[in-house]
């Protein structure tokens, strides 16, 4: 392919193209409406909030979730809060000061058109999800409570204790099974997508199989949306739910999107480290305890098997407070997830795996005595002590940086669209909002904008103006995308049966578990918080090692030939995707010799600091499949700064 | 600079427990108690991490591995539900499955394991139960019917705080069951009432209030669940620990419903 990208965004000032585009935009009769199917895979809120807003406008909604129900979606766990631009604390907040503060704490790597128009639409997120009946958090004269968060000077951040994403989905969720009960949407639960079906150069339909019965399907639309969520599952271990996955993303990209920014993934500080080799997830300790937490270890190595309570003050080093004066405790994740890294790395690492740095309430405490902090974090205490059984109002917290959220994802113009017509990809599964770093909060908003504001008019806009022949799941396309979707699922199958076989005749042959874990360690090793040249290089001759033994055979138990539900055939199926798609992050790290945000290339820093290189990288790496996984074709589109001009962000 | 390698240094005590499974291939085929023993066990293992180990250790021996739900794993997806020694949700009060760890049992000790029983959730293999039910009452009348669009600013409607904690308290629901599986009638009335009291505080709920108790009452009767009859089994296994007094505030919703029930146009605008 190798030429430039256009991402169609409309002319005109900055505030005017939102508007531009709806004043100009083609509209589907409504009684035409009802002839058009459109299909949503998954329902976290970008997922849930565009079903029940086509369906309302009167498109026939396919919506499929791989749980059992499309209230799983991880959207569920987002703690924190939704940001938007309401101005309700009469602080200076704007619509321009919320897209400024994104499009900087992005490390100036997103699409100025994009943010802005989430911003502008922010303040319809509130209002519509009011008007859903999310209880938010409210103040004792019945408005609406807001506080702050990471890198703004405003607060802008509405929330529902420490379960905003809880109920922001459950609200959309709610929206879709109204339209579940009056005909306009169709749930088809416990099912995966495994291939997408393109006619005509369009996308038409999915290929998907029941996770129940391993039935394989074929649906039809006349427009297709992945709203499938991150890819952060690639590590094994992060903050994402057992069941997140790229394969959606991934099969996606095979049949020709084009994957942006691969590389760019965010590692947040302040999560409970791991315990063991067998641990499955990592559990996020919110970053609002930093307002209050001050984090250190010791600086002699000698002390860090003490108990912390006996270390004396002169010999802590608050190293945070001490490199960013300005910023204290409070720096950005990516700031704060590298000096703990750097710490551990000099062997002042603390804890038994030596893993973790202190995360100390006990001056918070003496300040506004125990029973505030309570208050204020009991619920995050108790959680903690659930899964450490240590007690942390009197021992410092132990904590240690974990991947949290992948800000790369399929590539999209303005209308969130793919580079293949009739492909939309909404939420955190496409690149386009937060460039390489996104700010706390903005996850919540980004996925109700698209859904409930932005891809229904974009798909509108599309169905009108296409003209489409009627495809029927009987075409040679669907037959062929069935086919291959079965000659995959038999490999695996037999690669399954071969690794069993192997094991029992005393060979060596690992688990698909094993594999996985393997990847994992691979990717957080490489390619996580610091990456270099020559540890690219290596995680890629590492990975394509994995992919050789994975396809040489893996032990895998398949009661009923796949038939019954069988949870670690969709591991397998995942691993598979995963792995491709970590040889990817790894070349696109590798290709960008720059630091931006969450991505830290060692060569490129300034005393410690990220080094970013506008002359040389301000653009979005769009990768294509060329059919190898370890050769992908790299585009470009070149990044243009009108109205927020890229500076260096300093803490100190 | 390894990081990984140093993490394997973790040394947590290792031990054996007993494990007693229920194993069930469909939900026409009957299901029997398996028992497995598993080694290399450690305190600071969750539940759930036990179960992937124990389907490791299934997988080297070639028997098929123990089905189960899960997703988040902490407790806030509500996917993950099993009876553990026959508690729902196993011994940790408030907490979901995913959130009890194994420094809970001692060494050698056997551990029952078995999937939330209730005609209306049915078995699907093993531990993997059926809990459309409740997707079926929230479509029945759990919304508040706002369409996406432009609605007034959100700070022109104010919401007393003490009833906006309220819909809190009663939203924070996560849809697991356990309450179902706890009742003796499997009655799910603290899910159902949950959603009416979360719905009824709000303002932006009243215009379907009536038609929504109703029709979620309905159609929790037609799912096959039983009737509450006050034993308070739900609120203790509830991992929200949601208050069985929303199963009064349901009663008092239904009853205010069935008196001022006001017929629904047939021209019209009902809805």
């Amino acid at each position: 392919m190798n030429k430039p990208l256009d991402a169609r965004i409309p002319a005109g000032p900055i505030g005017e193209k939102w508007k531009k585009f709806k004043a100009d935009m083609k509209l589907v009769n409504p009684a035409n409406k009802r002839k058009h199917t459109v299909i949503v895979v998954g329902s976290g809120l970008a997922g849930s909030s565009a079903s029940a807003s086509l369906a309302e406008q009167g498109y026939q909604v396919k919506n499929f979730c791989i749980s059992d129900s499309p209230r799983r979606a991880h959207s569920i766990a987002a703690q924190g809060g939704i940001n938007a631009a309401k101005n309700y604390m009469n602080d200076g907040d704007s619509i321009y000061r919320l897209f400024y503060d994104t499009v900087k704490g992005g490390d100036y790597r997103s699409r100025e058109a994009n943010v802005h128009r989430l911003a502008e639409v922010s303040v319809d997120i509130i209002d519509q999800s009011v008007a859903a009946g999310v209880p938010f958090a409210r103040e004792y004269g019945g408005e609406l409570a807001n506080r702050s968060f990471g890198g703004t000077q405003v607060s802008r951040t509405f929330y529902a204790r420490g379960q905003t994403g809880q109920q922001l989905l459950i609200g959309a969720y709610q929206a879709m099974m109204k339209q579940v009960d009056d005909g306009g949407v169709q749930l088809h639960t416990f099912r995966e997508l495994l291939d997408l079906v393109i006619v005509d150069g369009k996308a038409r339909g999915i290929i998907v199989r029941n996770l129940l019965t391993g039935e394989i399907e074929r649906h039809v639309a006349d427009a297709v949306i992945l709203a499938t969520g991150g890819y952060g599952r690639v590590f094994f271990l992060s903050t994402n739910a057992y069941n997140s996955n790229a394969t959606a993303i991934w099969r996606a990209h095979k049949r020709g999107a084009l994957f942006g920014n691969p590389c760019f993934t965010q590692i947040h500080p302040t999560c409970i480290p791991q315990s063991g080799e067998n641990q499955s997830k990592l559990t996020l300790m919110s970053e609002s305890l930093r307002n209050d937490g001050r984090v250190w270890v010791p600086k002699k190595k000698e002390d860090c098997k003490k108990d912390p309570r006996e270390i004396a003050e002169e010999d802590r080093d608050y190293y945070l407070e001490r490199r960013y004066p300005a910023f204290g405790n409070l720096v950005p994740r990516d700031v704060a997830s590298r000096a703990a890294k750097q710490v551990t790395d000099e062997g002042r690492g603390v804890g038994e795996s030596e893993l973790a740095v202190y995360l100390d309430f006990r001056d918070a405490i003496k300040r506004v005595g125990e029973s505030t902090i309570r208050e204020k974090y009991g619920n995050l205490f108790d959680i903690y002590r659930e899964i450490t059984d240590e007690n942390p109002y009197e021992v410092p917290m132990r904590i240690y940086p974990a991947v949290h959220y992948t800000m790369g994802g399929l590539w999209v113009d303005y209308h969130l669209m793919s580079n293949i017509p009739g492909l939309f990809v909404l939420g955190e599964a496409n690149f386009s909002d937060h460039g390489a770093n996104r700010l706390g909060a903005s996850a919540l908003m980004q996925g109700l904008a698209d859904g409930y504001f932005v891809a229904p008019f974009t798909v509108t806009n599309y169905i009108a103006s296409t003209k489409m022949d009627p495809v029927k799941t009987d075409a040679p396309e669907f037959v062929s995308a069935e086919s291959d979707t079965r000659k995959r699922l038999e490999r695996i199958m037999t690669l399954g049966k071969k690794g069993c076989e192997t094991a029992k005749n005393g060979g060596a042959s690992r688990t698909v578990m094993e594999i996985y874990r393997e990847l994992g360690k691979i990717m957080w090793e490489y390619v996580g918080m610091e990456r270099t040249e020559a540890g690219l290089k290596t995680a890629i001759g590492r990975i394509q090692k994995l992919r050789a033994e994975f396809n040489s055979g893996f032990q895998l138990v398949l009661p009923d030939e796949g038939k019954a539900r069988t949870q670690l055939l969709e591991v397998a199926l995942r691993v598979e995707d995963f792995i491709e798609l970590g040889e990817l992050m790894a070349i696109d790290a590798l290709e960008r010799r720059e630091s931006c945000g969450g991505h830290f290339r060692v060569e490129s820093q300034d005393d410690g600091e990220a080094k970013r290189d506008d002359v040389n990288f301000a653009f979005v790496s769009a990768w294509e499949y060329s059919g190898d996984p370890s050769k992908p074709i790299l585009n470009k589109e070149q990044l243009v700064f009108e109205h927020v001009h890229p500076t260096t962000r300093s803490y100190k | 600079m390894s990081n990984h390698a140093k993490s394997t240094k973790t040394s947590s005590k290792n031990m054996t427990v007993k494990l007693k499974v229920w194993r069930q291939k469909d939900a026409k085929t009957e299901g029997k108690f398996e028992n497995y023993s598993l080694d290399g066990v450690s305190a600071s293992m969750s539940f759930l991490e036990m179960m992937d180990l124990l389907n490791e250790d299934l997988t080297k021996k070639g028997i098929a591995p123990v089905e189960f739900q899960s997703d988040c794993r902490e407790g806030i997806c509500g996917t993950c539900s099993c009876f553990i020694n026959g508690q729902a949700h196993g011994p940790e009060r408030g907490a979901a499955t995913c959130q009890v760890y194994m420094r809970k049992f001692a060494e050698g000790e056997t551990i029952v394991i078995e999937p939330w029983r209730a005609a209306a959730f049915p078995i699907i293999r093993d531990l993997v139960i059926d809990r459309s039910p409740f997707d079926r009452i929230i479509a029945a009348g759990g919304y508040t019917g706002a369409k996406t669009g432009p609605h007034a600013d959100a700070n022109s409607i104010l919401v007393p705080k003490p009833d906006a904690d309220k819909a809190m308290d009663a939203a924070a629901c996560i849809g697991c069951g356990a309450c179902v599986a706890a009742c003796p009638n499997s009655s799910a009335s603290l899910f159902t009432s949950a959603k009416i009291t979360h719905l009824a505080m709000l303002p932006q709920g009243h215009p379907l209030r009536e038609r929504r108790v109703l029709r979620m009452v309905e159609q929790m009767d037609k799912e096959g669940f039983g009737h509450c009859t006050n034993i308070g089994e739900c609120q203790s296994a509830c991992p929200k620990e949601i208050k069985i007094d929303f199963i009064a505030q349901m009663r008092r919703e239904y009853l205010a419903a069935v008196v001022n029930q006001r017929p629904e146009s047939k021209s019209g605008g009902s809805g």
